[in-house]
């Protein structure tokens, strides 16, 4: 319990450190320990596959995707409050004052909709009782694989992985169109 | 970071470990977490290191622009291909039992075998991809 709170914090202040860093490059790294720290949330909530994504792919290779970008452009975050200093007055304390509402009220309308969602763990809710037995009891025989998790990606819904295969690839297509050099 | 020899020895001992650990997430995806998605990722940022100590013509030596251009859409053809193979053998699209392998019950155990090296290969290959045409190369 005490270690949850503490990793909740630790996502809080990595986020905020991630907002207010000018550095760039520091900031990609903060990003990659605030996915890392999300891992191990995700273990403790015993998503162990969704774990593993989040470690390899969003503290992994997205941080070094994004590094990849950072060597094409200024590693340091321009300063735009300094370019307003003669006009900056009472009309950008308007727009962040409305910035503030707009946030704070999305912020209040998200944690009310969580108010509805079962407990976690509740052996009533919705997600447990409709599709999960099925899942939990029969995917060995039905699909082929222990791990259901792999049944339901690769074989309950092949068609969404293949969709999702195939939106990488495209991805990649679509990076070789617009930056590969020709020679 | 081509001149500190601390980063080229230390890359170079961990390279083949980190390859050998995504065969591993690959292999053992319908067992434990893991699976193609991950071991195509953990695969790529092997190459990623590499680049990254090594520079990018040394690493373009190691995997060229063709080959990661024919890998990029040949796992998708793998994934596919299976369903193809599904539908030949009697079933509907990627219905994994009924490929023609007996039992079934292996059948659709080397079917999800055969789309996760299908995402395996095209992962890596467009992770790889993206990170060479992004990265600044010396010529501009």
């Amino acid at each position: 319990m005490i270690i949850d709170l503490i990793l909740l914090l630790f996502l809080v202040v990595s986020a905020l450190a991630a907002v207010l860093m000018k550095d760039l490059l520091s900031t990609t790294v903060i990003l990659g320990a605030y996915s890392l720290i999300m891992a191990i949330v995700w273990t403790r909530l015993n998503a162990v596959d969704v774990a593993f994504t989040e470690a390899s792919v969003g503290a992994g290779i997205t941080t070094m995707l994004i590094i990849a970008a950072l060597s094409r452009t200024k590693r340091m975050e321009e300063d735009q409050r300094s370019e307003g200093i003669g006009r900056n007055s009472r009309r950008s304390e308007f727009r962040n004052f409305l910035l503030f509402i707009v946030a704070f009220v999305t912020c209040g309308i998200l944690v009310y909709g969580t108010m509805d969602m079962p407990d976690y763990g509740d052996k009533n809710a919705p997600a447990q009782t409709h599709v999960a037995p099925r899942y939990i009891e029969k995917s060995y025989e039905e699909a082929g694989a222990i791990n259901f998790v792999t049944a339901i990606l690769a074989n309950y819904r092949g068609y969404d992985t293949l969709g999702e295969t195939t939106v990488i690839f495209t991805a990649g297509i679509s990076v070789i169109l617009l930056l590969r050099r020709k020679r | 970071m081509k001149d500190n020899i601390i980063v080229r020895t230390i890359s170079r001992i961990l390279i083949p470990f980190i390859q050998i650990y995504s065969l591993y997430v690959l292999a053992h995806g319908d067992l434990g977490p893991g699976g193609g998605f991950q071991g195509g990722v953990i695969i790529a940022s092997s190459i990623i290191l590499y680049v990254m100590v090594f520079g990018i013509e040394e690493g373009r030596k190691r995997v060229s622009e063709k080959t990661c251009d024919l890998l990029n859409p040949s796992g998708v053809l793998i994934y596919a291909g299976v369903g193809v193979a599904a539908l030949l053998g009697g079933g509907v699209y990627l219905e994994y039992a009924a490929l023609p392998i007996e039992p079934a019950h292996l059948a659709s155990h080397l079917g999800i075998y055969g789309i996760e090296i299908g995402v395996f290969i095209t992962v890596s290959a467009v992770m790889m991809t993206i990170f060479f045409e992004t990265a600044r190369h010396g010529d501009d």
